[in-house]
This record gives C-alpha cells, structure tokens and sequence, in this order.
C-alpha cells in the first residue's frame, strides 16, 4: 500500500523553465526508497515539491489518498511529513535542545517521550544539549537536523542528501541511523550522491534524469544492472 | 560632561528601545522600516489621548507618585498605547507589506512603501493634533535631583531607565524561555527551515510587528515624559535609531541595545564641542564612518 504517491508532476522554480517533468513515484509504508541521479537530475526539487516548497504546475502529490500538491508546509508537517533540507538544515544560534524544540513546535501534546527517543539514537546530543547548534561539526549538525525532523514524529521522512559534506567515518553511522530510525516504523525517501551506499540500506530505489523516473526497481537488482552500475555508481 | 553621559545614557535608552524593533523587524519580515519612527510619535499622542481625555473621563484620579510628574493615568495609559501601536502595526502589515511579500517585492519596494506608511502617520497626527509642541502635565516645575560627581538628573529620567531596562528584560526572557519567542529566534536564524519545521511564519511575522511597535511606542512616551511631544519627534529619532541598528550589526537585538547607547552618549558628549543642533548629523556621521569601515557592525560576523 503506498502512503505517498508522487504521480505524473511537473514543477520548477518558475513557470516557464521545469525541472521535473511529469515524474511519477511511490513510497510504501515501512520502507526506505533512494532516489539517485546526476547533478541537475531534480532530486532536491522533488522533495520540495513534495513538502510545499513548489507548486507542481501539473500532477498529483497523493499522502494516503490526499493531494497535497501545494499545501503550505505547515500544513504538510501537521500530516505527519518531515523533511530534512541539505543545507542550512538547524538554526545556528539556538541550543540543540531549542533546535529539537522547535522540531515539535506544531505538537501540542508532550513530547518530551519524543526527546528522549532522540536523545538514545543520538546520545551526544544529550550531553551537548545546551550547546548553540552553529558550533558543532558537520556530523553533529546533520544529527541535530535528523533530530530536529524526528521531533514530530513523523510517519514519513524526506532526507536531502544526508551524507553530503560528511567525512566517511561519519557516513556509515549516518547510514546506520537511518536504517534504526526506519526499524521504528517510518517510512523514509531519501536523495543521495552516494548512490552505491544508499541502495545498499534501502529497498527500492529511482533513478532520475532530466527530471524523468528513467529506471525503478529493487536495491539489489539496481545495484546490480550494468547500465546504472556505469552511469552512476562510478562503475 | 559627567552629566552628558549620564543623559546620552537616557536619550539611549530610547534609542535602544527604538533600535530592538527596528533590528527584528529588518532581519525577521526584511523590511528597513522608515515608519518606525512615526510608530513612535503615534505611541507618545497615543498615551497623550489616554492621559488629557479617555482616563479623566473614566473617571481615574491626577494623581503624582512622589517625586515624578505623572502617576496612575501614565501607568495605565503606557501599556495601552504600546499595544494600540503594536496593532497599528499589524494591521499595515496586513494591509500593505504582505501583499507585497506575495509578489516577492524587492527590499527598496519594500521600503519606500513603509516611507510612505511614515508620511501618512505623520500627516493624520498633524491633521488631528496640529504642529504644537504639547506637554503630557503642562505648567509642571521639574526639579532635577543632584548626586554625586556633579550628576543632575530629574525623578523622571531614573524612571525612563528603569523602564527601558525592565521592557528589554522582559523580551530577553520572551525570546528564551517561551515557545513563540524561540519560534521568532529559529525564524530569524533561517526563515526557510522555520518554514519547513511547521512554524508558521506569517504568525512569527506578525508577532514581530507588534513587539517592534510596542517597544517604539514605549520609546515614544518616555521621550514625551522627559522632553515633550511633536509631530516631528519620531522622525527624528529616526537617523539615530537606524545609526544604532546599523553599529550593532543588523538583526543583532543586543547590538542594537548597545548601538543605542553608544549612538545617545555620542550624540550627547558632542554638545560639548559643538552646537546641540549637530546632534543629528553627529549620529549620522557615525553611521556612514561604519558603514565605510566595517559595514556588519560591531558584533557582525564576517
């Protein structure tokens, strides 16, 4: 069963020039999808277009049968969506505890059960909780990030290029994450660069071109198709 | 020239007061507000309303506490006035600067659009009250109190810093310790991700507004406490606000504070050496000296 369902859009930054072009996806509950593809392809437009940040010109965003093409990201959040950006993804001069506030600032509820999730996925965090989110390095701060999305507890994550600027020791263990936070039950569409590594932990994956779903299919056999092992996962 | 400082310490403070609003309002809505002065004036005739005609007709006594020259009508009419002024500004913002935020106005748009917002408070102010310099207590002997080190200050003029520091601690714990002061923090950090986080930023944008123009309107009245009102006295208070937002780095609440104290204390000290009448250009010197020399400000980054 899908629970989002990206079908036939196209959206851009402006009207006349389109960066996707009638591109149609699927995310199904419970599992990991990687979407992969060359610079320019229009993987982190897609996923603002997903959450609000663009409005398709033509096409559905369905979320559990609900178009939500268009919505307000406030709106889209409410239902459940988080996304994580690529870049300047925490507020710099706020504490890592404000930055996680500020993750649950829609729920009313308490949500301090939340924190602590948080805090076990990523216990430095717990010890630095008082620290201004713009000191800490680069891994900590995509920690932060990912704890700032996880505060709504959300049923689906967007994930823009989470190990982009990492050094590689800090990949793994990101990857790691990922997969953990997926074991608790949310469904998770991620962007990655790094191709190879990204459809290792996920399910499915696409490859987009051009705007355009050029190939789908399962991990393994993405992984293991000659054409895609060439054009991008570095042969 | 102890006494200099001391003043330019009082005029400070209500530069600093205006300067706080001026600094939110630019980092968190992006709009250089040339109305914030004339949000200002609008405080002080506001209070002026409360004080000569509403509160005496409610019935509320003329009353002096001690020393100062006001006394119950001032304590109510001031919070009334800053959250008259405060809706006054949401309500040009909705009016006005969210249609232009829609159509991704550009910044001198923007601008000239909120000179434009001057103009017309100026002109209703002068249309309903005329060009008169006015008193809130006219007639009023105003005895300076003499301390120390040849220091001359009057009742009124301890009260006005007492005043501007309790509103300014009273934001420094809003923005820290309460969810929407936190939200407007993240806000000005990065709008985009404040966006994303489903905080709603139209909210944020319109709790700027009211905090920007209460806290002017404050400035506004204390100034009309310590001196008297006019139709001109926002405007100009306007330089020196912009000179002190522009030394303590643009968006930086806390270097606005300073700017402000540093803008009033300059402007003050150069009485000494040249006519009062320079004050103005004194400020605006400073802020072209910045501006030439290090344009982020004191506590800017780069």
């Amino acid at each position: 069963m899908s629970i989002l369902k990206v079908d036939n859009v196209t959206a851009g930054y402006t009207p006349e020039s389109s960066i996707l072009h009638g591109l149609t996806l699927e995310l199904n509950e419970g599992e990991i999808v990687s979407i992969i593809g060359p610079n320019g392809a229009g993987k982190s437009t897609l996923l603002k277009a997903i959450f609000g940040l663009l409005k398709p010109t033509e096409g559905q965003i369905l979320l559990r049968g609900e178009n939500i093409a268009g919505m307000p990201p406030f709106k889209i959040a409410k239902k459940g969506l988080s996304y994580v950006p690529q870049v300047d993804n925490i507020f710099p001069s706020l504490t890592i505890q404000e930055n996680l506030e500020m993750g649950a600032f829609i729920r009313d509820d308490d949500y301090s059960g939340t924190m602590e999730g948080v805090f076990s996925l990523f216990p430095v965090l717990k010890e630095r909780r008082n620290t201004r989110a713009g000191t800490l390095s680069g891994g900590q701060r995509q920690m932060v990030a990912m704890g700032r999305a996880l505060m709504l507890n959300p049923s689906i994550l967007l994930l823009d290029e989470p190990s982009a600027g990492l050094a590689p020791i800090f990949v793994s263990s990101i990857f790691e994450k990922i997969k953990e936070i997926n074991a608790t039950g949310v469904s998770i569409l991620i962007v990655e660069q790094n191709a190879k590594e990204a459809l290792k932990m996920s399910h499915r994956g696409y490859v987009l071109a051009m705007g355009r779903n050029v190939m789908d299919d399962d991990s393994d056999a993405l992984l293991n198709n000659e054409d895609v092992g060439k054009l991008y996962l570095g042969g | 020239m102890i006494s200099l400082i001391v003043y330019g310490i009082i005029v400070g403070c209500i530069i600093a007061l205006g300067a706080i609003g001026l600094t939110m309002v630019y980092k968190i809505v992006g709009i250089a507000n040339f109305a914030h002065g004339d949000f200002m004036t609008l405080g002080a005739y506001i209070a002026l309303v409360m004080v000569s005609i509403v509160l005496p007709w409610v019935g509320i006594p003329d009353t002096r506490f001690g020393p100062l020259s006001f006394g119950w009508r001032m304590v109510i009419a001031f919070p009334v006035s800053m959250l008259f002024v405060a809706f006054i500004a949401i309500f040009f913002d909705k009016l006005l600067y969210k249609k232009l935020r829609k159509k991704k106005s550009n910044a001198v748009i923007l601008a000239m659009s909120s000179l434009g917002v001057a103009f017309i408070i100026r002109m209703l102010i002068l249309i309903i009250w005329g060009s008169d310099y006015v008193f809130y207590r006219p007639g009023l002997l105003r005895p300076a109190l003499f301390l120390p080190l040849g220091i001359r200050i009057r009742p009124d003029e301890i009260f006005i810093v007492c005043t501007a520091i309790f509103l300014v601690v009273l934001l420094h714990l809003f923005l820290n310790r309460t969810k929407m002061g936190k939200a407007m923090r993240a806000t000005s950090d990065n709008p985009d991700l404040a966006l994303v986080t489903g905080i709603d930023t139209e909210r944020i944008i319109s709790w700027t507004w009211a905090i920007g123009g209460a806290l002017t309107a404050a400035g506004g009245i204390l100034y009309g406490i310590d001196v008297q009102l006019h139709p001109g006295m926002g405007w100009n208070f306007l330089i020196p606000i912009f000179a002190a937002t522009i030394l303590g780095s643009i968006g930086n609440i806390y270097g606005a504070l300073i700017g402000g104290f540093v803008i009033g204390i300059a402007q003050e000290v150069s009485t000494a050496f040249l006519e009062p009448t320079y004050k103005l250009p004194v400020a605006f010197m400073i802020m072209i000296i910045i501006l030439l020399v290090r344009p982020e400000g004191i506590f800017g980054k780069e």
